[in-house]
């Protein structure tokens, strides 16, 4: 047990680096600028969330620091060391709960733990239920994928995700298929994880007052090319409810922002 | 499910009933299609001397070789064509255009080359084996959703641990499928090999057919058929039902 209670505690959460980063892509008609000088720190244990319309190149962003795709210029340091390619110490939770259907609730959550060197099977399945129990999923770890709703299965996501004790925690619009009520609940789930196990959280969204209730910080982005053009601190008492007055106050004043913003960004 | 088989038995006593009953009126000549009864004394003698059981098991032999080696070969093809334009432009086009061949046409070419031996046989039966499996492996891998690869790199995973825990896996409806027509084909091609191609080295469940045809031993023809439809239906419950269940359950899957 003290050996779990080694891996839970080894790692402390990292500070991201982001400096001057941009990614073109290839496309038919030329090269498009999906991202462009973003420069960006997320200190330790400091929630994120990237607030922005579809096609802002927020995703894009989410992807390059996660290392899954190359940014063509600028670079992207995790915990002081550049980022070359996937690690474990940046675990991503996908839109899509992008679970593995042929194995069972703990099977795919031991499936990064499986990965880790020096872990016998004792141990990773303890780590793998004691994440399953954090979201409240214990008596379904031997489901398989298709009998859960979709907040159960982006729960396991998340379990699955934090299962390996990533010091970052990437999220890409994790919620946007759930339901109101059960993105609600999520929400307050996932505050209480994130105190419980501080990680550092770079979040991404379309939806401003999740990213209200759920940020440190809120930055947001306009499209064509992406580029962070707002930073807002949130300094609201926690846990946070969605349908709180001063929730709703910040997220009205974002929502200005942004739509000035984006008629700047249209007179250009 | 025991009422629907109940239906099936009764049905298929009826079918024979009426057929004994046919047959003893003189309906036709009984040696062109005999009476069920007298298939079936031919089966239990034939099973009491062995050479059913013999023939069966020469038969099974040349199939279990020849479907091996036609999985050994296909999957691996499969997944180079799906990871690989290269391979897909090759490899891939000639399995299509070979696929359509139905397998017994090899055996002029396998007589050829191989002469009235085993590996003659084999030859056909890969050839019935491999082009479906190394297809339905290309189909499936392609198909999977490139967010298990991203979400497996992120946990970690890298090539050949990303290719047996998520690409085979993932795939592993369309392969099982791909298994079973594979089967079925490499089944079918063994049948019209063994009527075909006469060998010393074993005597099979399709040269007992065709001898049967020529003994006018029509008795022997009609019990090796059942046979063969016999062991056609085991084959299907013992190697892909249970394969087909887990994966419903698995997978959620209406197969």
């Amino acid at each position: 047990m003290t050996n779990t209670a080694q891996l839970l505690d080894a790692d402390l959460p990292a500070k991201l680096v982001l400096r001057g980063v941009g990614k073109t892509f290839r496309g038919n008609q030329g090269d498009v600028a999906a991202v462009e000088h973003v420069d960006l720190e997320v200190a330790e244990g400091e929630f994120v969330c990237l607030l922005g319309a579809s096609g802002c190149g927020k995703s894009t962003l989410l992807a390059l620091v996660a290392g899954l795709e190359r940014p063509t210029s600028g670079e992207i340091l995790a915990h002081g060391t550049p980022v070359v390619g996937p690690g474990r110490d940046r675990m991503v939770m996908f839109q899509e709960h992008a679970l593995f259907p042929w194995r069972t609730v703990l099977g795919n959550v031991l499936f990064g733990l499986e990965l880790k060197p020096g872990l016998p099977r004792r141990a990773r399945t303890e780590v793998a239920m004691y994440y399953l129990e954090l979201v409240g999923l214990t008596k379904f770890a031997h489901a398989s994928i298709h009998e859960l709703s979709g907040g159960m299965r982006q729960r396991v996501a998340l379990a699955r995700a934090l299962a390996p004790n990533p010091q970052v925690l990437l999220m890409d619009e994790p919620f946007a298929a759930l339901d109101a009520m059960t993105r609600e609940r999520l929400y307050g789930d996932l505050q209480e994880i994130c105190r419980k196990r501080r990680k550092t959280v770079l979040f991404v969204t379309h939806n401003v007052r999740e990213a209200c209730v759920l940020g440190d910080r809120v930055l947001l982005m306009t499209p064509h090319p992406g580029r962070i053009c707002g930073d807002f601190r949130v300094e609201l008492p926690r846990p946070r409810d969605i349908n709180g007055v001063d929730i709703a106050t910040l997220a009205s004043r974002i929502t200005t922002t942004l739509r000035a913003e984006e008629t700047k960004d249209g007179g250009r | 499910m025991t009422r629907r088989v109940l239906n099936f038995v009764a049905f298929l006593l009826l079918l024979l009933a009426a057929w004994e009953l046919l047959v003893r009126a003189g309906a036709w000549n009984a040696v062109l299609l005999p009476a069920p009864s007298t298939v079936f004394v031919y089966l239990v003698g034939a099973a009491r001397d062995g050479t059913l059981l013999e023939a069966a098991l020469v038969t099974g032999r040349r199939l279990g070789v020849g479907y091996a080696l036609g999985l050994v070969g296909g999957l691996p093809l499969g997944f180079l064509c799906a990871r690989f334009q290269f391979a897909r432009d090759t490899i891939g086009v000639l399995a299509l255009g070979l696929q359509t061949l139905p397998s017994v046409c090899w055996a002029p070419l396998a007589l050829l080359w191989f002469g009235q031996t085993e590996a003659a046989m084999t030859f056909v039966v890969v050839m019935g084996t491999t082009w479906s499996i190394l297809l339905a492996t290309a189909d499936g891998v392609r198909a999977i959703p490139p967010i298990w690869v991203r979400a497996a790199r992120t946990m970690g995973s890298r090539r050949l641990h990303t290719v047996f825990n998520v690409l085979l896996p993932g795939a592993l409806p369309a392969i099982v499928s791909g298994f079973k027509q594979g089967w079925a084909f490499a089944w079918r091609s063994l049948m019209a090999a063994e009527i075909f191609i006469t060998i010393l080295t074993g005597f099979g469940l399709g040269q007992m057919l065709h001898y049967g045809r020529e003994l006018h031993a029509m008795d022997q023809v009609l019990g090796v058929m059942a046979v063969i439809v016999g062991i056609g239906l085991l084959a299907e419950q013992i190697l892909f039902a249970p394969a087909e269940r887990w994966l419903r359950r698995r997978f959620g899957l209406s197969l």
